[in-house]
């Protein structure tokens, strides 16, 4: 039971990933699709999360209680985590800002219907 | 001096911030000077410490040295190749500003500094990539150097087809982040280090490689070739090339792509070389196998298009597949090929795209057919193409010759007539376009219709300058040729190329293995064959159309090609599982 529930967030993360891609690849609607990039970069927090944990470990604040009491889970995934969140904010406020421009310029949001790069 | 190693990404990090402060009141003159005085200086910076790069400098940033053993800063490594891809960025930087200083459209009211600042950034991202020592860190500004080329690519917004290929850019690229990413957290979650040295040394303490290493492989693998726009990762590239900027292609074509083969090269050298790595025999099959599909299919499509720029992006994916090859020898001789190939194809790259970008800013069009003997009266720039062609084929003494020769040497065997080939296709192309467009050769092609119209055409681009030029400004001019004269001396300077395998050799042996770098008989008339072939494919093209046409059997690979961002995203997919299935062996055996 234990190997499994060691297992199971790797799982949920590649399962999320694939999740995402999905999406992207049969999007009718170029928000969507920005919506589906970001399930992906979701998968990214919760791998990085299950690499961290630790059983029976807290969060890695250190204002109650004096270090080296009790365990914590490891501090530097959480730190990559917030920079990813960050990251995918800019990302995902710049894809839905070149949505809007294509949405005036092309007429619409459907991929299907965007022609005019191909060959 | 591995106190100054910061400095690389700070300079251009504060200029940008400082021009997107104070744009609003800014004269465009002051802006601009300004963005090419920072980038200037941040090229000059580091031809400066790269004298100092052997041994290597390594600078923990804010002095958060590891303990024990054990680190939790970021390092920053100085050594020969990054600083020389940083000084490589830097100029090129450098030339993109001011070949489009004064001249370029005057941005909207209050955003003058908007575009060099613009630009400063993403010298910056490409900079900290180049130096990146810690991983989640080369992470970071792959993500910063991403999300800039995307504004940049999408920076004319008015226009239908520059946002549509800054879409599909991003999605695919950030798609190609997350992958790197997630591959990032498995190396991580197996050795608790992110510095790359630390990372190699877990994994060989660790024993031979499991599937954990291999899917930690396969997913950093990913998000570079992303990046380096390898088969079948690269549809996003013609789409962003064709619509962004021309001084955006320049740095693009030219060091953006390569920074993805580089940063393939880094790591594997730096984390997977070890026994704990993943075996040299599957690494080469993994590169050699990629390098040689994208060689080919970046060729054939070169020579299939008519929209210039388009044309010059298939021909940056073919080089890159060579670069690729070179790199999958794993040799000493194989690394400082590329090298230098690298360095003599920025030049020439970056010198195509600026004349095409003078035609575009002339006739409003940048198209083959369209222009075809409409440019005769360019005779300057007419030069300047027609020379950048034969250095993309590899005349001597171009750069690109000695770096193609070293890399053909290196690879040997049947793969050099692919070298052979893919550069004369690929300058033959270009070759065909400067013998229609400036001298009006042969007849006008014909229009296809229907089903053989499944193409982009070059017509009906907005110029990027305020209204049609009538005089050509003399920077507009001046970079190309200076950019030319670079990659000219990259080849022709006598201790460059030694200068740049020793440098490659302190970075990957510590200066143990010396290799000699030089022009060799072989070499020379591989070069010479290949040129003649460039010529005569643009001669017979130009005369007998109908000889060289694409055939109908072409049509299916035309069509991958779509422009839809879901089957491009569904190619990355397929590209992911191909790289697993190729380096399988690796575990299997172990």
């Amino acid at each position: 039971m234990t190997a499994v529930l060691h297992v199971l967030p790797y799982l949920v993360a590649a399962w999320v990933f694939l999740a995402g891609a999905y999406g992207l690849a049969t999007s009718r609607n170029l928000i969507h699709a920005v919506g589906c990039l970001s399930v992906c970069q979701a998968a990214t927090y919760v791998l990085l999360l299950a690499v961290g944990y630790r059983d029976g470990a807290t969060a890695p604040v250190f204002s109650d209680m004096a270090p080296g009491t009790r365990p914590v889970v490891d501090p530097v995934v959480q730190a990559l985590a917030l920079t990813d969140v960050v990251v995918g904010a800019t990302v995902t406020a710049l894809l839905l800002a070149l949505v809007v421009q294509v949405a005036k310029r092309h007429g619409t949001v459907d991929p299907d219907e965007l022609t005019e790069l191909r060959g | 001096m591995h106190r100054l190693l910061p400095l690389l990404v700070a300079v251009p990090l504060l200029g940008a911030a400082l021009l997107a402060a104070l744009g609003r009141v800014l004269p465009r003159v002051v802006a601009e000077s300004v963005g090419c005085a920072v980038s200037a200086g941040t090229a000059a910076l580091a031809v400066v410490l790269l004298p100092h790069s052997s041994p290597p400098l390594v600078e923990w940033a804010g002095g958060w040295e590891p303990v024990r053993g054990y680190g939790v800063g970021i390092v920053l490594v100085g050594d020969g190749p990054g600083l020389g891809m940083a000084a490589l960025v830097s100029l090129l930087t450098l030339a993109a500003l001011a070949y489009s200083w004064r001249s370029f459209d005057e941005p909207p009211h209050g955003h003058t500094g908007a575009f060099p600042a613009l630009m400063l950034l993403f010298q910056a991202g490409m900079c900290g990539f180049a130096i990146a020592g810690d991983l989640f860190n080369a992470f970071v500004w792959f993500e910063l150097m991403g999300v800039v080329a995307y504004a940049l690519t999408g920076h004319r917004v008015e226009e239908a087809r520059a946002v549509q290929g800054a879409l599909t850019f991003a999605i695919v690229n950030s798609l190609g982040g997350y992958a790197l990413l997630m591959g990032i957290a498995l190396l991580y979650a197996r050795t608790g280090e992110l510095a790359m040295a630390e990372i190699g040394r877990g994994l060989d303490a660790g024993g031979p490689p499991d599937a954990l290493v291999l899917a930690g492989f396969v997913l950093v693998l990913t998000g570079l070739l992303v990046k380096a726009a390898a088969v079948p990762f690269h549809f996003w590239l013609p789409d962003a090339h064709a619509v962004a900027p021309t001084p955006v292609c320049m740095l693009l074509s030219g060091v953006m792509v390569q920074l993805g083969v580089f940063g393939v090269w880094r790591i594997h050298g730096t984390v997977f070389s070890g026994p704990g790595g993943l075996p040299a025999g599957d690494v080469e099959r993994v590169l050699m196998v990629l390098g040689a599909v994208t060689a080919a299919i970046g060729a054939l499509m070169c020579w299939y298009q008519r929209h210039i720029k388009r044309l010059l992006a298939y021909s940056t994916i073919a080089h890159t597949g060579l670069f690729l090859l070179g790199v999958g020898t794993l040799t000493p001789e194989g690394d400082d090929g590329v090298a230098l190939y690298v360095i003599g194809h920025a030049g020439v790259k970056a010198a195509l795209f600026a004349c095409t970008g003078i035609l575009l800013d002339r006739f409003g069009s940048v198209d083959e057919h369209v222009l075809h003997g409409r440019a005769g009266a360019l005779r300057g720039v007419a030069v300047m193409f027609a020379a950048a062609a034969l250095g993309l084929a590899g005349l001597p003494p171009f750069g690109t010759a000695l770096g193609k020769s070293v890399t053909e040497e290196a690879v040997g065997g049947p793969l050099t007539v692919l070298y052979v080939v893919v550069s004369a296709v690929t300058a033959g192309a270009v070759l065909r376009v400067a013998a229609r467009v400036f001298l009006g050769l042969g007849p006008r092609p014909r229009e296809a219709r229907g089903e053989d119209a499944y193409e982009t055409t070059g017509n009906g681009e907005e110029p990027e300058t305020e209204q049609r030029l009538v005089r050509v400004p003399d920077t507009m001019t001046a970079v190309p040729a200076l950019l030319l004269a670079g990659a000219l001396a990259a080849g022709a300077v006598p201790g460059f190329a030694d200068a740049v395998a020793r440098a490659m050799s302190e970075a990957t042996t510590a200066g143990l293995v010396h290799t000699s770098v030089h022009w060799t008989p072989v070499g020379i008339v591989l070069g010479l064959v290949s040129t003649l072939l460039a010529v005569g494919l643009a001669a017979v093209a130009v005369t007998r159309p109908e000889l060289l046409a694409p055939p109908a059997r072409a049509l299916p690979l035309r069509r991958l090609q779509s422009g839809h961002v879901g089957d491009y995203v569904a190619w990355l997919l397929v590209g992911t599982t191909v790289l697993g299935v190729l380096a399988l062996p690796a575990v299997l055996t172990g």
